[in-house]
């Protein structure tokens, strides 16, 4: 598995992103957001947690815009893996690679805390390391993600089994519950909580580990 | 040439800053205030020759998220 894993000024979970692919066994390039392409041969792009570019005008609104990210959809046009974690999933939201939005936390509050997901889905090579309906512990760490889509887009996802994760208590009045979503190709995944976070025994939880694994199996017998 | 762009979370979206805004408002004894909705102004500064039509293109492609957000475009 190569994976590459996007820099952003202000991303801040970025080392964090690729030490969990590394641990999982993937060659790792870092990739600054002023690079027009890709590294050849890249299996998945990691767009990290953090604060792009200040969370300036929305988060993740202007990092939409900087030169990688249009290799990094065009990657996912190809068919291309991508992993969007918290900023990141904002990212893939203003790219259009998601639908939906992620709005201010309906408690206006920043929260950090590990919380309750629900495994929704494990029909993707990011969540067949763990079963439908298991609850993992992931921690969140953000001021923006309540999840919003209008209701025919919150029935689509539904409908085609792309809710990927849930919270058993919803802290951000995300609709849906929703914590994590999937692209209609299943490739493309971008989620709120921080598995990368909940990856070695010395974070308190490694809830997280299964989904970098599930990846690595997929990409590495691709 | 200038303009004025104001975005605005669409109705329908829970706007939670304005709502903020609304109780606190209430909370100082300013009575009768039944909704509260905050958004942004945009001043741009552009070229002659720039037209609204360009403005436009910017509020869909960056300005606003029209997943969730309106915008009115306003030409000084």
């Amino acid at each position: 598995m190569r994976a590459a894993v996007v820099v952003f000024p202000g991303s801040n979970c970025d080392r964090d992103l690729a030490v969990a692919f590394e641990r999982a066994g993937a060659d790792v390039t870092m990739v600054w957001h002023k690079d027009s392409t890709l590294p050849d041969g890249i299996d998945i792009v990691g767009v990290p947690g953090g604060f792009s570019y200040g969370d300036y005008l929305r988060c993740g609104a202007i990092a939409a815009q900087s030169p990688i990210c249009q290799s990094v959809a065009a990657h996912a046009s190809r068919g291309g893996y991508v992993l969007g974690v918290c900023n990141g999933f904002q990212v893939l939201t203003e790219t259009g690679l998601l639908p939906g939005a992620l709005l201010r936390n309906a408690g206006l509050k920043y929260i950090c805390k590990t919380v309750g997901l629900k495994v929704e889905t494990s029909a993707s090579d990011y969540t067949n390391g763990y079963n439908a309906g298991d609850v993992i512990d992931i921690p969140i760490a953000h001021h923006d993600g309540n999840y919003f889509a209008d209701p025919e887009t919150i029935a689509v996802l539904k409908g085609e089994d792309r809710i990927a994760f849930t919270y058993t208590d919803n802290p951000n009045g995300a609709q849906a519950d929703i914590a994590g979503i999937l692209s209609p190709n299943r490739r493309v995944l971008g989620m709120m909580p921080h598995p990368e976070r909940a990856a070695d025994a010395g974070h308190g939880g490694t809830d997280g580990v299964a989904l970098f694994r599930a990846l690595a199996g997929a990409l590495t017998t691709a | 040439m200038k303009a004025r762009v104001h975005v605005m979370l669409k109705n329908g979206v829970l706007d939670p800053q304005g709502e903020a805004v609304r109780h606190a408002l209430g909370a100082m004894g300013f009575d009768g205030v039944q909704g509260v909705r905050q958004g942004k102004v945009i001043e741009l500064d552009l070229a002659e020759g720039s037209s609204e039509a360009d403005v436009t293109m910017m509020c869909e492609k960056l300005l606003a998220n029209t997943v969730i957000e309106s915008y009115t475009v306003e030409i000084a």
